[in-house]
Formats: structure tokens, sequence, C-alpha cells
């Protein structure tokens, strides 16, 4: 009856995902997942405030889940690699579906947030590797000393170049998630009179959330008022 | 009053194009858009010159013929308004603009501001009807359809298919012109017996036609002639999502066959 076969099995799953809308349900759960992580990331890290001590001792307390850390682990870097991939899949997708560039083209209702996805997240990609050998496995620190967290995170963050990077990343995240985080409802077929106003409006306190919480960290270390106590 | 107009010129759909300016001296405040350009064409007629193609028909807003983009956005800055109602009250003398035809891979440029949309007609054969018996009328509330539903399937319905989401969606997808047609018979109960299929169709036609994604940002609904809502993006997503996952194949089951 039509062009379009519909089987069943793998090649059900490759189907739904030639389409355009079951990229955008992808990027959509695995931005979900992805969204959840650094709103918790952020609250975890602001332990920074209530001294080495507590920090350190959350630290060790995520290393204690052993397996299940390697199990959030596994999970978060799954979607961040199909998130990535995905969205690298639809860059070329866009690119291809208007070949020829308009002389003028004009913006009315896109938000700046939602016309600098493709570079936010890229960006926001390659300051997640440099964070995790800055922080996680040390490889980009300095001076880098198992189990510090607190310590590392003072002596890392009083490298203003490094600061200046975890800054600017952390704004370019809070201006993906001003967009992302009511735009994945969307993508999923969440919308509604009455939710959708609301979803904006929480994508934007989500957003600034975020985007202070993780920015105050390396400029309280620069200013002095975190981590007086490390020499 | 004068109206310089900078229009996108190419010979053919294989040609290349290029801006080419001209001046329109005695364009009045009472012509429509089109009349302006007819003014243009009776001058460039007059001197020998190729006229300006650009496609029109009804001039009333409804048929979805016109549509092109002026200063980077279809139909011009009149919210709600096809190019053909647009007037040139709007401007004043000595205003310049630019004209452009739509672009998208899927909408290849046939001559000056005219593009071919039939991609659209390729998407509506994959899956945008319904199958009933044709025949006498049937009887009025035979049916019931919820209020709520009725209002929202003809908002969906307004959509004539002139492609300015396209055009204006920086990924030029086609989503907002599938997914009306989709609420629009996915809305009534008429459109229920097909609808797990013609989401799944209409979707993948668009994707095959090579219409982009929409990444929500609400430019399609912003300069769409008839309000059409982006609300009916996500309708779409939502039925493929559930035929996607629900979809079964016809079988000889239940005496079919």
């Amino acid at each position: 009856m039509s062009s379009i076969a519909i089987n069943g099995g793998a090649n059900r799953t490759a189907a739904f995902y030639e389409s355009v809308v079951g990229k955008k349900a992808v990027m959509a759960a695995t931005g979900f997942v992805l969204c959840g992580f650094v709103l918790g990331h952020m609250a975890g890290n602001l332990q920074v405030y209530q001294g080495e001590a507590k920090l350190n001792h959350y630290a060790a307390l995520l290393q204690g889940l052993g397996g299940g850390l390697w199990a959030i682990r596994g999970v978060l870097l799954l979607c961040a690699v199909l998130h990535g991939w995905t969205a690298f899949q639809l860059w070329r997708l866009k690119n291809d579906a208007r070949p020829q560039p308009y002389v003028k083209k004009a913006s009315i209702a896109t938000t700046y947030a939602a016309r600098t996805m493709l570079w936010s997240g890229p960006i926001i990609g390659a300051f997640l590797v440099y964070h995790i050998l800055h922080f996680t496995t040390g490889g980009a620190h300095p001076d880098f000393r198992a189990g510090e967290v607190y310590r590392n995170v003072v002596t890392g963050f009083r490298n203003p170049a490094a600061s200046v990077f975890y800054i600017i990343a952390n704004i370019l995240l809070a201006i993906h998630l001003y967009h992302g985080v009511w735009s994945m409802f969307q993508s999923l077929g969440v919308n509604h009179p009455q939710y959708t106003p609301k979803l904006k409006l929480l994508a934007k306190a989500y957003a600034w959330v975020v985007g202070l919480g993780n920015v105050s960290i390396p400029i309280a270390v620069l200013t002095g008022v975190v981590g007086a106590s490390v020499k | 009053m004068k109206i310089i107009l900078n229009i996108w010129r190419q010979r053919d759909a294989k040609s290349a194009g290029k801006m080419v300016r001209y001046e329109v001296p005695n364009a009045s405040e009472h012509m429509s858009f089109l009349e302006m350009l007819d003014v243009l064409n009776e001058e460039l007629t007059r001197k020998g010159e190729d006229p300006v193609t650009f496609e029109h028909d009804c001039r009333e807003g409804i048929c979805g013929c016109c549509g092109f983009m002026i200063d980077g956005v279809p139909h011009g800055p009149q919210r709600g308004t096809t190019v053909c109602q647009l007037h040139m009250r709007h401007y004043k003398d000595g205003d310049e603009l630019w004209l452009e035809p739509f672009r998208a891979k899927a909408f290849p440029v046939l001559k000056d501001l005219m593009v071919d949309r039939s991609a659209f007609d390729r998407v509506i054969a994959a899956g945008g009807f319904i199958s009933v018996n044709t025949g006498s009328a049937p009887d009025g509330n035979a049916l019931p359809v919820v209020k709520k539903c009725s209002d929202m399937a003809m908002d969906a319905a307004a959509c004539i298919g002139c492609g300015a989401c396209v055009a204006s969606c920086p990924n030029a997808s086609a989503s907002l012109f599938v997914s009306a047609k989709i609420s629009h018979l996915g809305l009534l109960p008429q459109g229920q017996a097909e609808r797990d299929r013609r989401a799944m169709r209409m979707v993948m036609k668009m994707t095959e036609e090579g219409f982009g994604y929409c990444t929500n940002t609400g430019e399609c609904e912003a300069v769409c002639p008839k309000g059409i809502k982006i609300e009916n993006i996500a309708r779409m997503h939502r039925d493929y999502l559930k035929s996607a996952f629900t979809y079964r194949e016809e079988s000889q089951a239940g005496g079919a066959g």
C-alpha cells in the first residue's frame, strides 16, 4: 500500500530512528537524563560552601557506591554519546535541508538559546572532556591529589584561565538548558495551553539555578570566599 | 510612492540565480503587494525584458499559491497575512525590499520567486486521507464529535499549504504543515481508523522528501498566515511515538482476507 514498509524487531527500531521525529525523541529522552544529572551534580557541588570535610565526605560517599557508580556513569555516558551523535546527524540533515542559504533571513520568534543549540552543545561537550580530565582523573590538573576533592577544586580554580573556561562553559550550559528543558517536552509530544507556558518558566528557572550555582564556584575560589584554608 | 526592490532572478531550476535591483516609481498605497509587482512586470514587458515570475491564484489569502520572502520573512511583515493580502500602505516612499523564493531542498526553485511545492502533495498522498464510503450524506449527528475536538481540527484545517513554515524554519522542516494535516484528521472520529499509519507514513515521507526536523523555535508559528500552532507538532510527535511502539501489521485473523 505504501512505499514505507513497517516491519518488526530491529527494522522497526531502525525505521523509528530513521525519521526526523524519532531522532528528536532520542535527543529529548537523553536530554532529560542529562539535565537531571546537571542539576544533581550542581546541588552536590554546592557542598563546597560547607567546607572541606563535607565535600570530601560527599565525594567518598559517591566513590563508595562502587559498581553502582559505574552503572550511573555508564548510563550518563550512553546518553551523552547518543545526544551528541544524534545532534551530529541532525546537523547534517539541517545542512542538507537548505543547501542554498537566504540572502536575507530574519528571525522573528527564535530565541538566542534556540538558535545556538548546535553551537553551545559541542562546546559543552568539549568542556565535559576537560572537566573529567581536570577533576575526575586529574590528567589536566597541575597538582591533583586523589580523594582530596576540596583541595583539587580550590587549586584548580585558582588558575584564572581554567576558571574563565568553566564560567563560559557553564553560561553556555545555562543557555542550552533555557531552550532544551522545555523543548524536550515538546519533542516528546507534551504541549498543552495549560502546561507549556509553565514548562517554559521551569526551563528559565532551571537555567538560572544551574547556571548561577555552577558559575558561583570558580568565582568564589578566585575571590577567596572558598578555599582560604588551602595553601 | 517609489519602492526599490532587490529580486531573486533565476532563469530555471538548473541555472544559478542572483539578486537584481529594480525600481517601481509609481506604486500606490492602494495596491496590493502583488499588484505592485504586476506594475513592475508591465514595465519589464514593455521594455522587452523577462517579467518576474511569482505564483498566485485567488489573491484572497485562501488558496495557498502565493508566497515568497520579503526581507527574510515569508509573506512579509504583517502577521496572519499571505503576500497577496499585504498592501502597499504598510510601506513608505523610498523603502528598499529584498524578495527571495522560499528556500529548501524539498522546494526547488522553478523560476525567480516560484518554487515547486509538490513535495507537500506527496506527503499528503502518503497518509493525509481517510477512507470512508462516499454516497449520500450521512445523518447529521449520527457520529458524535466533541466540540473542543472539532474546534481544534478546524483550526488545524485552516492550513492552506503555502509552505511559509518550511521557508521560515532554520532547519527547513515541514513539521507545522504535516502536523496540521495529521491533527485535522486525527482529532475527528473519521480519522481514527488510519491514525497510526498516517503519522508513521507522513513523518517517514517528509523525512524522505528532504525536509528538516523541528527544533521548537516557533518561527513557523509566527509567520503562518493561518495562525497554525506548534501544539500540532507535539500532537504529531505523540501520534508518531505511540504508533512506533504499538503499530501492528494487518493480519488474516478475525476473518479478514
